[in-house]
């Protein structure tokens, strides 16, 4: 090691320098008061906190530069209590700085490990131990003592088991059929291809009967974001251009990476962005990926109208909508 | 002996006939701990952890943790009328109705986030200067485990209220789940008992925020804590500080009215953020609902590396026999993570391994005298920020006018270009830093005051270092690397070449450092 010849002493702890309040009386008398005025202004602190929570309404608002229109209960209760614990800290901080002894310490360390002797004991503690209760000769109780632990570890998983249903085929199917109308959302309105102006979007959901409770489970699976273009301005193969009916196209709004709402549409460029890791869909294009991290397009959902007018789905979607999971195939 | 003297006296007495508590305690009411500013980052985590018990149970006495639909006729008119859930209309009263109530919720948002703060810079304290050493081992796994819960913890905590941009957090956690191979989606469908988002989620992580998760912590911190007070403290190197002894301050009183104290500074200092900085306000983002998503949607700071590591993603997946890996989640989600913190829960054995160094250490490092320990910490960090910055880049962009495309390429390229650069340039850095340590004891301090010698030269008059400055800058060891022979004593090939030269290889960069100054450098100055 190359530490062997030092240049250089350790020239010991520097001596102590001591503090006035050590040795002057009037100093140490000074510190103290102002210790005491530390803890009086908590004490204020606590004082204003009741204050507030008595005789400040909590519907008064008042305006501050910076903090712009504040709640001026909340905002008096919370100072007072900061005042009240920030200055009891600060007090009995200043007490151990200028009061309390300053001078530093000594101690030795001690070796962790243990001395030889304890340590061959407990070794052969722990052999006397294990011969005694015969873990070494009898086999088939360590055996059979494996084989029970292991089951009842096992226990838990089972009475784990009703958390919840099995997927089955619930993350690849969604509530669109042949025939569902597109309503609007919110609202439930059904939707005429001319409510649409070229360039509008609306969010959309499958209809369902008069007074029936969507759940958020189906509306994470079902929503859909309708998008009005020239239909001069797709790009899209015959079959998917039947799809869209006079210029509207049908996407599912759960992303196809994460399954955040694709909510950004950018009218210019014709593009969807996920406000959640940027992945941008190009609708002229099907829904293709044209940046971020998103792998699959939004599912197209193929729409016509009924004999009254009105957009439906043409039939359901061809492909699992959201974030991808294991058993989806394609 | 007065009443006062009488009484505790009595109480000590039953006390100790009982316990035996007297001898342990006069014992370790002595106890020294050593003073620097850095030792008190972890006191922070220490107390922002009991705030957070604090005032996280005065919200679960209004919190409702239920996905019950309801209509929401309080307070705040915005929303009313409007379809919710319980657990998002009771964080409402409490945010509105009940006295103190946003004042609590917002001390405990802003303890969550100083909380993770602490233990982020507590743990590079800790990293820097080579505190993880024999014998400390255990207590920087536990610390990586408690870092690791305290991202899990929070993401909880912030997920309970159930509002839209929670949910969307939610939401993607659930994406990560169902992407797992072969399990993924019956792991999502347990759950969150059914198709997502069910109304089972926020109970059940209700019962693992308040109770599970504490549980642990309690457990590990009580064991944390214990093994410093057992191991006693490091020390920075110094005047009279060694291997063996502490240097500092006595528990009773100094220690005591310090410690004590700052635990209320802490907690003053976030009931100061509590009351005037507005956190989380989740009445603006509305309930939620899967079909909506706010515009810069957001995770809380220490999970923007995990959201930044996954917008850089590429769009990799791969779809085959009827099946489907999403590695644009799973390897920014889970791989990279786990890699990340696995390496950083063995990084005390593998310095161990490369340096060959088993010996007890209480001295600290200063970071210069690691470079190599140093330039790796800093390239981590750099790894870190790199993700953050792309966690935040739609805010970026729209703050700095750039768009969301430049700011993904920009971290796509940096995150592989600016680690290995950073780890560079910090080596570089710290070999500078010695030299000029090394100069600093050899030639003196630089005076700046001129001196014009008798045949017309200028030369600047340098001043000599205090002794104790000298220690502090030569106190270090240089050990150099392991000598790892291809060949052993009796000239037959060691089994393992590979890894004895990868050893060989990182021990050797291990070892690079600028000669510290020897008695032979000074014996030559003074010939001069």
């Amino acid at each position: 090691m190359s530490n062997e010849i030092e240049a250089i002493k350790d020239p010991g702890l520097p001596a102590h320098v001591h503090r006035r309040a050590d040795t002057d009386p009037k100093a140490a008398k000074k510190a103290e008061r102002q210790v005491a005025i530390l803890f009086i202004l908590s004490a204020l602190g606590t004082v204003t906190m009741i204050g507030s929570y008595i005789f400040i309404p909590q519907d008064v608002f008042i305006f501050f530069p910076v903090l712009g229109n504040t709640n001026a209960h909340q905002l008096f209760l919370g100072l007072g209590m900061a005042a009240s614990l920030f200055f009891i800290g600060m007090g009995a901080i200043h007490w151990a700085k200028t009061l309390m002894p300053d001078e530093e310490v000594v101690i030795q360390r001690h070796e962790f490990r243990s001395p030889d002797e304890d340590r061959e004991d407990f070794v052969a503690t722990a052999k006397a131990g294990a011969a005694a209760a015969g873990l070494g000769r009898r086999s088939l109780i360590k055996r059979s003592l494996g084989l029970s632990l292991g089951l009842a570890g096992l226990s838990p998983l089972i009475l784990l088991r009703d958390l919840g249903p099995l997927p089955k085929d619930e993350l690849s199917k969604t509530s669109w059929k042949a025939g569902t109308r597109l309503v609007t959302d919110p609202g439930d309105r059904p939707i005429r291809a001319e409510d649409l102006e070229v360039g509008a979007v609306a969010q959309t959901l499958p209809e369902i009967t008069k007074g029936a409770e969507r759940a958020l489970s189906d509306i994470g699976k079902d929503a859909v974001l309708l998008i009005r273009l020239r239909p001069e301005e797709f790009n899209l193969d015959a079959e998917r251009l039947s799809w869209t009916h006079e210029g509207i196209i049908a996407f599912s709004k759960i992303c196809s990476h994460m399954g955040c709402a694709v909510a950004l549409y950018e009218q210019q460029t014709k593009h969807l962005l996920c406000p959640c890791h940027q992945s941008t869909f190009d609708v002229t294009r099907a829904a293709k990926v044209i940046f971020g991290p998103a792998a699959r397009p939004l599912p197209q959902l193929a729409i016509t109208v009924d004999s009254e007018g009105y957009l439906v789905a043409k039939q359901p979607f061809t492909e699992p909508v959201g974030p991808s999971f294991w058993e989806r195939s394609s | 002996m007065t009443a006062r003297e009488r009484i505790a006296g009595s109480v000590a007495n039953y006390v100790d006939e009982r316990t035996g508590a007297a001898a342990w305690m006069k014992k370790n009411l002595n106890k020294v701990f050593p003073d620097h500013w850095s030792f008190l980052l972890g006191e922070i985590a220490l107390y922002s952890f009991v705030i957070l018990l604090l005032s996280g149970t005065f919200l679960t006495f209004w919190f409702d943790p239920s996905q019950r639909e309801v209509i929401y006729d309080g307070g705040y008119q915005p929303l009313s009328g409007l379809k919710m859930s319980a657990a998002y209309a009771s964080t409402l009263h409490i945010s509105f109705e009940v006295r103190g109530g946003l004042l609590m919720r917002q001390i405990h948002h802003w303890a969550a986030l100083i909380f993770m703060a602490a233990i982020v810079v507590h743990l590079m304290r800790v990293y820097f200067t080579g505190a993880f050493r024999k014998p400390r081992e255990f207590n920087w796994i536990i610390g990586v485990g408690l870092l690791t819960l305290g991202i899990v913890e929070g993401f909880l905590g912030y997920s309970l209220p159930d509002d839209l941009l929670s949910g969307t957090g939610i939401r993607i956690a659930e994406a990560i789940i169902q992407a797992l191979p072969l399990v993924g989606s019956y792991l999502a469908f347990f759950a969150f008992g059914g198709a997502f988002p069910g109304e089972a989620f926020i109970p059940r992580i209700y019962t693992v925020h308040v109770l599970l998760l504490p549980g642990a912590f309690l457990a590990l911190i009580t064991v944390h804590l214990m093994l410093v007070w057992y191991q006693k403290h490091t020390q920075y190197p110094g005047p009279g500080r060694t291997e063996k002894n502490v240097v500092g301050y006595p528990l009773l009183p100094v220690y005591m009215a310090k410690a004590g104290g700052f635990f209320f500074i802490v907690f003053g200092v976030t009931a100061f953020l509590g009351a005037v900085a507005s956190i989380n306000p989740i009445w603006l983002y509305g309930p939620y609902t899967p079909g909506q998503i706010s515009a810069g949607s957001q995770p809380d700071w220490y999970m923007g590396w995990l959201d930044g590591l996954v917008r850089m993603s590429p769009p990799l997946e791969t779809h085959a026999f009827g099946h489907t890996i999403s590695w644009n989640i799973l390897i920014p989600g889970l791989i990279v993570p786990g890699i990340l913190f696995t390496g950083m829960a063995l990084y005390p054995f593998i310095e161990s391994w490369m340096t060959g160094d088993k010996r007890e250490h209480h001295l600290l490092d200063r970071p210069r005298n690691a470079p190599n320990r140093t330039a790796l910490g800093v390239m981590s960090l750099t790894f870190m920020l790199v993700a953050l910055i792309n966690g935040g880049n739609d805010i970026i962009a729209t703050t700095f006018h750039l768009t969301i495309n430049q700011i993904m390429w920009f971290s796509r390229i940096a995150i592989f270009v600016l680690p290995p650069l950073s780890f560079m340039i910090t080596k570089r850095l710290c070999l500078s830093l010695q030299r000029a340590d090394r100069d600093l004891v050899l030639h003196g301090r630089e005076t700046g005051r001129l001196v014009m010698m008798p045949h017309g030269e200028f030369v600047e008059v340098h001043e000599p270092i205090s002794p104790e400055k000298a220690w502090l800058l030569t106190q270090h060891e240089q050990n150099p690397a392991l000598a790892l022979d291809e060949n052993d004593s009796r000239g037959v090939r060691r089994p393992g070449t590979l890894k004895n030269k990868l050893r060989a290889r990182l021990s050797r960069a291990h070892a690079v450092a600028v000669p510290k100054v020897t008695a032979e450098d000074l014996k030559e100055i003074e010939h001069h």
